[in-house]
């Protein structure tokens, strides 16, 4: 028994010596081995969620390296769903977030991260699950929700005062009183008005604007018996303007002046309607022309077009980049919000009018909003309490 | 034929005919201006069919993989009451077209216009005075200047006399003075279009003539 237990003891150093003189002087060419055989780190903590306050159709995807193995050649991002198991997208390495806008509102989506090495999968992140939905509210939007219903509320109450009979007076707007001279001129010369309505749709706002003014241009060339023409760029616009001069032929009793064919649709092409409009005015020779809505390249070409056949030009836009040719080559020009309030002024209509003013309001907020951030800006930077007035106003006017 | 030699010399003719306009008003000038519009009228008819109604219309109705979505046919009637403007009596029905088109547009756009052209400018302009240089100090009062002046140039309620005149004043002068850097730079862009065709001219279709006529090249 005695010498049992001595041979057991020597059994276990032996195997024990042998370990430590494994770890203790390990051969080179083992320790490469062992280098070249590190795991490829997977993705962690994979978490997958609807994303917030969408349309739906999406959902977030969040994940985490690992930070111990050798880093993948690329991620695979798995999705089960109805259509079964499928590999959606191959994302760079490192890349720690997808969001998948492939889904469907109200069906479960399972997701899980593969790596991949060498071509093969070889590592695998833990499953995660959502259910993409759609949501009523953005609350990023909130603050400008909030904005505009106060502006809102003020347009209807200044539109009321003006329906209940309250003069809303409106400063005079240089430019819109050679509206009438500009059409007595075309008609004491008997040649026609010419009226270009920018290169832009119905959907326009501009547009939009210069549709109102063209109604009262319409009914002073009905009025003082001139003819007008009306070149568009789009169609829609063509069915709009003959909408509105039709109008404008009726409101003053003349509808057998009103001729359909005045109104022309030429183009969509922003040049071959400049090329169309330049032709129009050196064949018509009009005595008044009215370039009043968007325009962008073709406002330089049209307004020299213009003034070399001696017409007498109004020019309006709310684009920053053609205006300065417009006051170069026009007699008389609308320089942005000109242009809206043209139609207001024109038209006199309580609607306009009580939209105008709203708008005043609201810049008038605006001038005393940026007065006051920028007094305290100033000189917060010398007493900090003021510093956090400027920064709850900036807080203010932020909408995401 | 040298398809390639050909295009270049309707180039040119095009060109030349177009430029023919500054003199005055001339046959050439006449032919190409309805060339353009024409072709380009009937290009966007192609462009608007394939682009617009094919795949924004017709595709959702009638989807690839099969089926058929039936509210999508509403828009198509929409888009029939203004075809209905060829009848006299059936004319009246565009109005609710046009009316959808104008409701939408000014509806869309009053969103993104009060947030770009209202409340981000409003939040770009509060700001310290005191920070930087006295160059910096100096650009940052004129930018404080010119917006508040400029509104009040933009304020209707409120005749230019007086104080407000006179505000309005200083917020017209700066617009100028941005319109006049706005132009300069802009003419200097179209400058450079005047140059590109000159070069295609010169470089491009002037050398074709040589070897048109066996004079080498």
């Amino acid at each position: 028994m005695k010498n049992l237990s001595a041979f057991m003891i020597f059994l276990l150093l032996s195997a024990a010596g042998t370990a430590l003189a494994d770890n203790a002087d390990p051969p080179e060419s083992v320790v490469t081995e062992a280098a070249e055989e590190l795991e490829v780190i997977s993705a962690v903590d994979l978490e997958a969620s609807d994303t917030p306050e969408d349309a739906g159709g999406s959902v977030n995807l969040t994940w985490q390296m690992e930070t111990v193995g050798s880093d993948p050649d690329s991620l695979g991002v798995i999705r089960s769903g109805p259509e079964g198991e499928e590999l959606i997208t191959t994302l760079p390495e490192g890349t720690v977030m997808y969001i998948d806008q492939t889904v469907d509102n109200g069906t479960e989506y399972s997701y899980w991260i593969v790596s991949y090495s060498g071509g093969y999968v070889q590592a695998s992140s833990e499953v995660a699950a959502a259910i993409p939905s759609a949501q009523w509210i953005y609350r990023g939007r909130i603050g400008m929700l909030i904005i505009l219903s106060l502006m809102a509320g003020v347009i209807i109450y200044f539109i009321e005062s003006g329906k209940k009979g309250k003069e809303l007076f409106i400063r005079e707007i240089a430019g819109l009183a050679a509206v009438d001279d500009a059409v007595g001129r075309a008609t004491e010369m008997g040649k026609p008005v010419l009226y270009i309505p920018g290169i832009m749709d119905m959907d326009d706002i501009q547009t939009i604007a210069s549709m109102v003014i063209l109604g009262r241009v319409a009914r002073k060339t009905a009025e003082y018996g001139s003819s007008l023409l009306v070149p568009t760029c789009r169609s829609v616009v063509m069915s709009v303007a003959q909408e509105v001069v039709k109008e404008g032929y009726i409101q003053v009793g003349r509808p057998d002046a009103y001729n359909k064919e005045n109104i022309q649709y030429l183009t969509d092409d922003q040049f071959g309607y400049a090329a169309g409009v330049d032709g129009i005015m050196v064949r018509e020779k009009p005595a008044a022309i009215f370039l009043l809505g968007t325009f962008y390249a073709e406002s330089l070409i049209l307004a020299e077009t213009g003034r070399s056949v001696g017409a007498i030009q109004i020019a309006g836009t709310a684009m920053p980049s053609q205006i300065p040719f417009f006051v170069a080559a026009c007699d008389y020009t609308l320089i942005g919000e000109e242009l809206f309030a043209a139609s207001a002024y024109l038209s006199r209509e309580p609607k306009l009018l009580g939209s105008l003013k709203g708008q005043d309001a609201a810049k008038l907020f605006f001038m005393i909003l940026i007065v006051i951030g920028v007094v305290s800006a100033t000189i917060g930077d010398f007493w900090s309490p003021l510093k956090s007035v400027a920064e709850f106003l900036r807080r203010l006017v932020t909408v995401n | 034929m040298n398809w390639e030699i050909l295009g270049i010399w309707l180039g040119a003719i095009v060109t030349l005919c177009l430029y023919s306009f500054l003199y005055r008003d001339n046959p050439f000038y006449k032919f190409v201006e309805h060339l353009f519009v024409g072709m380009s009228a009937g290009y966007w008819v192609i462009y608007n069919i394939e682009n617009v109604l094919i795949p924004n219309w017709w595709q959702n109705m009638f989807p690839p993989e099969g089926g058929f979505n039936g509210i999508w046919i509403i828009p198509g009637v929409f888009a029939l009451f203004m075809i209905a403007r060829i009848l006299p009596k059936t004319a009246s029905l565009s109005r609710l077209s046009l009316g959808m088109i104008v409701g939408v547009g000014a509806g869309l756009n009053m969103v993104s216009f009060f947030q770009t052209n209202a409340l981000a400018q409003v939040k770009g302009t509060i700001f310290s005075l005191a920070s930087g240089g006295v160059w910096s100090i100096f650009s940052s009062l004129v930018l404080v200047v010119g917006v508040v002046s400029g509104l009040v140039y933009f304020f209707f309620s409120k005749a230019h006399t007086g104080v407000v005149g006179r505000t309005a004043n200083v917020g017209i002068t700066i617009l100028m003075v941005a319109f006049g850097a706005s132009f300069g730079y802009t003419i200097m862009a179209r400058l450079s279009l005047l140059i590109g065709r000159f070069q295609f001219l010169l470089e491009d279709w002037l050398p074709t003539i040589p070897r048109l006529l066996g004079l080498g090249g």
